[in-house]
């Protein structure tokens, strides 16, 4: 299979050069390449250990690429101008159960530099839509997991970041509520204008008119619109394209 | 970097720590009880057997309860230092260190905001304590409280800096209790804390040595010194050059890839 570069004539957010990453002699990236623009949401699909969490890691500046390069609006994924325009959600709970809901957002506002009196009026807003504004002062601990994700997808957006990280956002949660939540980001990518790079291993969370990145053992085997990339694999589903690629060696997948 | 939003994140990452010292309150009341076991009851048999000659900066023969506090200040010191080392590992383990060092700031900044903060906590850890020094009316200059900040703020950011080091050395939380068997208790009894080195020396010429060589015992002279309002050169050089070098070596073992490259081995 050719890898299709997605092309849009947008400028772009995140941009992602050539990049490497190893884990000692143990490959967790190989030549990943694709771009992403304002406005636009791109699903990196992969079964679990492809090297999403890595290539996550790389944009939000936490690991730095052996080879290649992580910009953000032309910043350099590991610089702090870079890291203000990312607005992350990460794949394990990074909440304080301890705190509050309000408690946690303030602390993540002030490591952005906001104001008590402006992240007073953030927490609101982002909370809102989140259907969580009543409840800013309970405890995170008595929160449920769907609920604990939303907060989580709440503080992401407090800064209005130009491009929100997604690693696997609905893992761990029942299916009514990854369904509920699946529905709620989709709304709030397309009102918030920023890019989305989406990670998840669950085909169901994907459309067949969403851009999907499709990875498997540290290689980038796809970036095209989902219908296009089944088509072009001859499959009638995501799911048997996932099983397509994970069955075959890396050379049968690419060629 | 825009020293207001490095301001603001400062605060909002002291008022963290504050809030989960006053959540923590078995960690207040062990901060507070560890001290005074030592000051009311070891302090009480040890009177009779140690004796004290007169020794800088003391001006007169003291009770052993008056040679005792600026080493249980120390210690206060030192185990807040290995907790917030402990609570670091946590933060690591629940995750909440990735929000921590994704944010917007220089990673060294963001640690040395920690380091800060730990330091204000063992402070009020310590006003406490004094608090019940001046109950039990033991005779210490506390008219040079306001002298001896500077040296009590570095003392905590060199045993902080430590624990922050220790901290990013550590893989999963169940192995720090190697951490009190190996730095706490040796660096506190190989110290000057609870014995001048004169009186080590007595007993043994390599231990006296290892008092003086272990960063801890310049930590406590400074203190000691600075109560007292007395200047110790090589106490504050010591001191100094310690914290830069533990807070050096924290930035650079405070490497995510690194970390969680160790963690991944360790998962398997």
């Amino acid at each position: 299979m050719a890898v299709t570069a997605h092309d849009s004539s947008n400028e772009h957010v995140l941009e992602v050069e050539s990049v490497g990453f190893s884990y000692g002699t143990k490959v967790a990236l190989a030549d990943i390449s694709f771009r992403i623009s304002a406005g636009e949401t791109a699903f990196l699909l992969g079964p679990n250990g492809a090297g999403k969490s890595t290539l996550f890691s790389l944009i939000c500046g936490l690991f730095q690429p052996q080879t290649g390069s992580v910009t953000v609006e032309s910043h350099t994924a590991t610089k702090p101008s870079a890291l203000a325009r990312l607005g992350i959600v990460f794949q394990s709970d990074t909440l304080d159960p301890d705190l509050s809901i309000a408690d946690n957002l303030a602390y993540y506002a002030a490591l952005h530099g906001f104001s008590s009196k402006d992240t007073n009026q953030r927490i609101q807003t982002v909370l809102q839509p989140m259907e969580l504004a009543d409840r800013k002062q309970e405890k995170v601990r008595t929160l449920n997991g769907g609920h604990r994700r939303r907060v989580d997808i709440a503080r992401a957006l407090m800064h209005n970041p130009r491009l929100l990280l997604l690693d696997e956002p609905t893992v761990g949660l029942d299916v009514p509520t990854r369904h509920a939540l699946t529905q709620r980001l989709r709304s709030l990518a397309a009102t918030q204008q920023c890019a989305v790079l989406w990670a998840t291993h669950l085909v169901d969370e994907v459309t067949e008119d969403d851009r999907v990145l499709l990875m498997h053992q540290s290689q980038l085997h796809g970036d095209d619109i989902a219908s296009a990339l089944m088509s072009s694999h001859n499959v009638s589903s995501l799911s048997e394209l996932m099983k397509l690629i994970i069955k075959k060696p890396n050379a049968e997948a690419d060629s | 970097m825009n020293l207001l939003h490095a301001w603001r994140a400062f605060v909002g990452i002291l008022k963290r720590e504050l809030k989960r010292f006053v959540r923590q309150r078995e960690r207040f009341i062990a901060a507070l009880v560890r001290p005074l076991v030592w000051l009311v009851i070891f302090a009480a048999g040890f009177r009779a057997a140690l004796g004290l000659s007169i020794t800088e900066p003391y001006a007169t023969y003291i009770t052993y309860e008056i040679y005792v506090v600026p080493g249980l200040i120390g210690m206060i010191q030192l185990f807040n230092g290995m907790q917030s080392s402990l609570s670091m590992v946590y933060d690591q383990e629940m995750g909440s260190m990735r929000v921590l060092l994704t944010a917007p700031l220089p990673r060294w900044y963001l640690l040395l905001c920690k380091l800060a903060a730990g330091v204000v906590v063992s402070l009020l850890q310590i006003a406490a304590f004094l608090v019940f020094v001046a109950l039990l009316d033991l005779d210490i200059p506390f008219q040079n409280i306001a002298l001896a900040l500077p040296a009590l703020v570095l003392s905590g950011l060199m045993l902080g800096a430590l624990g922050l080091l220790i901290s990013s050395a550590i893989k999963q939380l169940e192995n720090f209790a190697g951490v009190m068997n190996f730095v706490i208790f040796p660096m506190f009894f190989l110290s000057s804390a609870l014995y001048p080195i004169w009186k080590m020396q007595e007993s043994s010429d390599w231990l006296a040595t290892l008092c003086v060589l272990n960063p801890f015992t310049h930590a406590i002279e400074l203190i000691r010194f600075s109560l007292y309002g007395h200047f110790n050169g090589l106490a504050l050089a010591v001191t100094t050059a310690c914290t830069l070098v533990f807070f050096l070596a924290a930035i650079w073992s405070y490497n995510p890839a690194r970390k969680f490259r160790a963690n991944r081995t360790a998962a398997r």
